[in-house]
């Protein structure tokens, strides 16, 4: 594991080292992302011209949901984003030379990239965090604050997972890029807005069978001691950790599974 | 000699549509990817619409409709941004397209009026069905409907306007992301994309009208939606029209200053 980390941060050195040569184009690319991921609460800001409230949620509490799950999201991103590509290396059938080195193949293609610019969308979930907070009369304890720092990797974890879990569409279709988008991309989508919003089916897809509810909703609703609108068992706020956990283990499987059935389309 | 003929621009057109509909399967991913999102925005609009009955002159069911026709009309309207002038002056290959006797403006509106009605047909139409399904849409009158297309066909030619202005920029810049990025977020958001412009606040809302990004997406909708009747639906037409030829007109000057100043590295 250690040998593993050692690695992962030399393979990422090398990456973060190229990335850095041209200053200019990397200033730009993250302006531009946090640019783009500003329209988003953007948004959000317009609808709350236009009403007070968003079911029982005020702009304060959104923007606590958008950020918390704006900034999961551009770890996963940056540190996985690059799985979009992923089903170019079946396709091109360069999937192949991974299988013949001593690691894993979920690893070495992870490692393969680390793209900084997305730290842009850190930057901006941050930005909106302290507005949320400079807006909100949260009573701090010490459960609360544990809760804001581990519901942030739990979250990252739960959009990994779900982004592994899709990239092995790849396997079976040599495509299916497009399809993973509307759970990874649609999924922070999804996280940003109170769950209590959606329609009950949307809602039972996205929000507890791909876990998306644990992301921001649920971790929320006890550090903003908010009771809960669809009055649901109040263990489920404790709960990212574990489904975290739970989702990168069967993401994991699915990996394995899917590589254990992949055949080289040669090349 | 230019060559400038109705024959050439159907075979361009053609090609157009083809190019896309070689790859059925990323297609229906796509339109797959669009329908998540047309849920996810139904329902958060139809939140604003618990507190509110009339916003900007919008009721549920208007903002539920619009809601879906902007999903069919985002890659129709080619949107999410369009790199492949740029990409032709970057690598040069754009020497070969101004000494060909053919015009590259004129190609490649031929092109993208060709690939338009199979993002239409095949990226918009499925989502759309699938919301009609699920929510009370408005129906359109006969009139509007039957003007419908021909808002699109000018929205598409407004929106090729617009990207063949911003892919100029590379005759410039080395490093043009920055601002195709720029043009993303503003089209995408003084559109009606995001969010419907009858959302904007006040002032919000003169900006986007005084703006020709509304004629690509906003206006169209307007007339589905049945909002401009009597001598203000020709109006509207004829401000699309205005705004496709304006932005045309800056994409030509921009293309010839563009001719004298460019410089191909040899290759």
């Amino acid at each position: 594991m250690a040998d593993a980390l050692l690695l992962y941060r030399r393979l990422i050195a090398a990456q973060v080292r190229s990335q850095l040569q041209y200053r200019a184009s990397f200033a730009l690319d993250i302006a531009g992302t946090t640019l783009i991921t500003f329209i988003d609460f953007l948004a959000i800001l317009v609808i709350f011209h236009n009403v007070p409230s968003l079911g029982s949620w005020s702009v304060h509490e959104v923007a606590f949901l958008y950020a918390t799950s704006c900034i999961a999201f551009a770890f996963t991103d940056l540190v996985i984003g690059h799985l979009d590509e992923f089903p170019q290396l079946i396709r091109q059938g360069s999937f192949d030379v991974l299988l013949v080195r001593p690691r894993g193949t979920l690893f070495q293609v992870i490692a393969s990239d680390l793209a900084l610019r997305r730290l842009g969308k850190a930057l901006q979930g941050a930005v909106v965090l302290a507005y949320a907070l400079g807006g909100l009369d949260v009573s701090w304890t010490a459960g609360r604050v544990a809760m804001l720092a581990l519901m942030i990797p739990a979250g990252a974890i739960v959009y990994g997972s779900v982004w592994v879990a899709g990239a092995c569409i790849a396997f079976w279709t040599t495509e299916g890029g497009e399809v993973t988008n509307a759970f990874t991309y649609g999924g922070n989508f999804l996280t940003q807005y109170p769950i209590d919003i959606y329609g009950r089916w949307a809602r039972r897809l996205l929000a507890y069978v791909v876990p998306m509810a644990f992301v921001a909703y649920f971790p929320a609703l006890y550090v903003l001691d908010k009771p809960d609108p669809l009055g649901l068992p109040r263990v489920l706020q404790f709960l990212s950790p574990l489904v975290a956990v739970v989702a990168a283990a069967l993401a994991g499987l699915i990996w394995r599974a899917a590589v254990r059935r992949y055949r080289s389309a040669g090349g | 000699m230019r060559l400038a003929s109705p024959r050439l621009d159907w075979e361009i057109a053609k090609r157009g549509y083809r190019r896309y509909a070689a790859y059925p399967a990323a297609t229906w991913a796509g339109a797959f990817t669009n329908t998540v999102f047309g849920f996810m925005q139904a329902y958060i609009l139809l939140a604003v619409y618990r507190h509110r009955t009339n916003v900007g002159g919008y009721d549920a069911a208007d903002a539920v409709t619009y809601v879906w026709l902007a999903q069919a009309m985002i890659m129709t309207v080619y949107m999410f941004g369009w790199r492949e002038l740029a990409l032709r002056i970057k690598d040069g290959s754009i020497a070969v397209d101004l000494a060909r006797p053919l015009d590259p403006q004129r190609y490649w509106l031929a092109f993208d009026l060709g690939r338009a009605p199979y993002h239409f047909l095949y990226r918009g139409v499925p989502p759309f069905i699938v919301g009609a399904l699920v929510f009370d849409l408005r129906t359109p009158s006969p009139l509007d409907l039957a003007v419908f297309p021909v808002s699109i066909a000018l929205a598409v030619v407004v929106s090729l306007g617009f990207r063949f202005l911003y892919n100029s920029a590379a005759f410039w810049l080395v490093d043009y992301r920055g601002v195709v990025t720029l043009a993303i977020v503003v089209s995408l958001f003084f559109s009606g994309m995001v969010l419907p412009i009858a959302f904007f606040p006040d002032w919000l809302r003169v900006v986007a009208h005084a703006l020709p990004f509304a004629s690509m997406l906003q206006v169209p909708i307007d007339v589905y939606l049945g909002k401009h009747d009597g001598f203000a639906l020709p109006g509207v037409l004829a401000l699309q029209a205005v705004w496709a030829l304006a932005l045309l007109g800056l994409g030509r000057l921009a293309l010839n200053a563009g001719r004298r100043k460019l410089v191909i590295q040899g290759g």
